[in-house]
């Protein structure tokens, strides 16, 4: 086992592969210097390899297509998630489809990396969290590590994956530092982890939920509540045995993801869970995500946005008493209904 | 001019002719195009000429109206026109249609429904080769309309600044759709863009087939030893609308412009070129025949094509096969639904 943070799983994952696969490449502004995880690469990689790049996301995603088509592997590091919606054409009508188009004549093997830098007071757009708009592209695995272990096995495995992968990675979860297995540590696409394992209520975390999640249900256990944590790691493909398996186990569930409530992550295992484990669930199922606004500048108020150990631990607690509707506490969508809400999350994380 | 290229101009330019004529009568009579269809009929000397240009393994990019760019750069006509038909046997399975052919066994990377996005793919294809350590080029074909795109811009500049070898060529026909270049493009040409990325623009008359052939050569040339890439204006005319919508209106354009372009069409431009060289009607004839039977095979062949099967939905859209933990004995509710009833969409013919 070494002890590495999370960014440096991303670093280690990257060198390992680069050195391994010479079609591997790398562009990413400023990737050469600053904290950018690629900093040092040009001097063992050349500058072929670790190209300069210019601000042109959509100039540069174009590329990385042109060379996936042509025999490449390039990871593409937007450093921010919402640098992305630059490049949204080449990401969506090209990188997903173009195998398609093209009757599986070429593949378009790229990694996507996004840091998301919400909870960090960087406003509305520096904040998403974008994998629930590309979980309706089909075409594009999802991947969503929330710690160092997975981070590096994760992302080796996309960069060998001959399909686009977009790895979206909680800036929050960057300096996390963990234990991660030595020698060439591949975690496969596509398989969740039971990051804790309990009988009474599930909870489907994804990102830096799960550490809120793992909280949560360090703090419940004191109470004789047992949550089981599944950490889907993937979000396409999703391990949707594994979801519910677990809640054939407990009977109840909790979706903690820190992206917003509307046709994102947690409203598509909710569907799934209801459509295929529905004789299984005990109780509603509860979403603990962040209401459909944007994120706030405002540290005071941003807090209010994402999944926290209190707000997780509230609505697996109101699940097993029966308390129904169990919902979540986070604002709902209306004006009218947002300060009361508001004033129980207040209650809840004791702000 | 060289004879045996130009016999081979001639060959290419009457196939992709003959080709679109032979769409534009699948569509009139409803015999079994459906969607869209735009034709370059007119501007067959810019396609061909800079085709010829390439070599077999460098690479080519299309756009939207590009049926004649793979023929020139020498794909079997058949499975072509079965695409355009939606048929299994098309060179994309009938994933991809009219705007998006490939072939990549020709160095045909496919084409974008989305004006200006393949340019900067292109520009990936030229910087993959230089990874790989090859010398192969990569051309981009466009229209005027794309010079006003930002992928264009983008995709000159990183191309411009990394030195690959890329040629670009817009097939300036005057319109974009139906809007007039005069109107949307305050420069003089688009080739005087070029100097902006510190590049060369040639215009070059689009009509002549050598003419291109020699520019796109100096270009292909320079490209391939390393001087970077050039932008090429090729001044064409378009004969039809901007798509086969079945009521042509092109009361928007001046008579004399018409008749001036009219008077001067490339590939009777070439058949009487070769006439004053001293090859025989006869000769000319019996090869216009070959072509033409070579097209009536590539409509047999679609016609007599199957159509796609209900199980074919699903394919070609991973490379690598999605995995996921083992499925678990399903719980007692029915089914979920099955694959989307394909029997249920109207077959390709419809329109």
């Amino acid at each position: 086992m070494r002890t590495m943070s999370y960014r440096e799983a991303l670093r280690v994952a990257m060198l390992e592969e680069m050195r391994r696969d010479p079609s591997v490449v790398v562009f990413c502004e400023d990737g050469r210097f600053w904290t950018m995880p690629t900093n040092g690469f040009v001097d063992e990689f050349g500058p072929d390899r670790v190209p300069v790049m210019p601000i042109s996301e959509e100039g540069f995603t174009g590329a990385a297509i042109g060379a996936a088509m042509t025999g490449l592997r390039p990871i593409v590091d937007y450093t921010i998630a919402n640098l992305m919606y630059v490049a949204w054409d080449q990401i969506v009508n090209h990188a997903a489809k173009n195998r398609y188009l093209f009757g599986g004549q070429a593949s378009v093997p790229i990694v996507f990396r996004a840091a998301m830098k919400y909870a960090n007071a960087t406003a509305a757009q520096h904040s998403d969290r974008p994998y629930p708009q590309l979980m309706n592209v089909p075409g594009l695995k999802i991947v969503v590590p929330s710690t160092p272990a997975d981070a590096l096995g994760l992302l080796k495995s996309a960069i060998r994956d001959d399909d686009p992968v977009v790895f979206f990675e909680p800036l929050r979860l960057w300096g996390v530092k963990g234990e991660v297995p030595d020698g060439d540590h591949l975690v496969p696409i596509g398989r969740a982890a039971v990051a804790r394992e309990g009988e009474d209520v599930t909870v489907v975390a994804i990102g830096d939920a799960v550490p809120a999640a793992l909280r949560a249900a360090a703090g419940l256990a004191e109470r004789g509540v047992g949550l089981e944590v599944i950490d889907p790691r993937t979000l396409v493909p999703l391990d949707k045995a594994a979801i519910l398996a677990s809640v054939a186990k407990t009977g109840r569930l909790v979706i903690a993801d820190p992206a917003h409530r509307t046709c994102g992550a947690a409203a598509e295992i909710a569907a799934i869970v209801a459509e295929e484990g529905f004789a299984f669930l005990r109780a509603p199922i509860v979403r603990v995500v962040a209401p459909d606004v944007h994120p706030p500048f405002s540290p005071a108020l941003e807090r209010l946005m994402y999944p926290t150990p209190e707000r997780i631990a509230a609505a697996a607690a109101a699940l097993v008493r029966g308390a129904a509707p169990a919902a979540d506490p986070a604002p709902p969508a209306t004006a009218a209904t947002d300060t009361a809400a508001r004033d129980t999350t207040k209650e809840l994380v004791g702000g | 001019m060289n004879r045996e290229r130009d016999l081979e101009a001639l060959r290419r330019m009457l196939r992709i002719r003959r080709f679109e004529e032979a769409a534009m009568d699948i569509v009139r009579k409803g015999q079994g195009i459906a969607g869209s269809v735009h034709v370059c009929i007119g501007q067959e000397a810019a396609v061909v000429g800079s085709c010829l240009a390439l070599r077999a393994d460098d690479y080519m990019v299309g756009y939207h109206r590009s049926h004649g760019h793979p023929i020139a750069k020498g794909a079997a006509l058949g499975p072509l026109m079965a695409e355009l038909m939606g048929r299994r046997t098309g060179v994309c399975h009938g994933k991809g249609g009219s705007m998006h052919l490939a072939d990549f066994s020709v160095g045909s990377l496919g084409e974008t429904a989305i004006v200006g996005a393949g340019i900067p793919q292109a520009v990936g294809a030229a910087y993959s080769a230089r990874v790989r350590g090859t010398d192969q080029v990569a051309l981009a074909f466009f229209g005027d309309g794309a010079a006003n795109i930002g992928s264009f811009h983008e995709g000159l500049n990183l191309a411009a600044a990394w030195g690959l070898g890329a040629v670009f060529v817009c097939e300036n026909n005057l319109y974009a759709m139906s809007t007039a270049l005069a109107d949307t493009m305050a420069s003089e040409s688009v080739a005087a863009r070029a100097a902006a990325y510190r590049m060369p623009g040639v215009i070059v008359d689009g009509q002549d087939v050598d003419a291109v052939y020699d520019v796109v050569s100096a270009a292909v040339e320079r490209g391939r030893a390393g001087g970077g890439p050039t932008l090429v204006e090729a001044r064409t005319y378009r004969y039809r609308d901007h798509a086969e919508y079945g009521n042509m209106d092109l009361s928007h354009r001046p008579a004399e412009e018409v008749e001036h372009w009219r008077s001067r069409d490339p590939v009777e431009l070439l058949h009487a070129r070769l006439l004053a060289d001293g090859i025989s009607e006869t000769e000319l004839a019996a090869l216009a025949e070959t072509v033409a039977e070579e097209v009536r095979a590539a409509v047999r062949f679609a016609k007599q094509s199957p159509q796609p099967a209900p199980e074919e939905l699903f394919e070609d859209l991973w490379a690598t096969p999605i995995e996921t933990t083992p499925a678990m004995p399903a719980p007692p509710m029915p089914s979920p639904p099955g694959p989307v009833p394909v029997a249920a969409v109207p077959a390709g013919g419809a329109r």
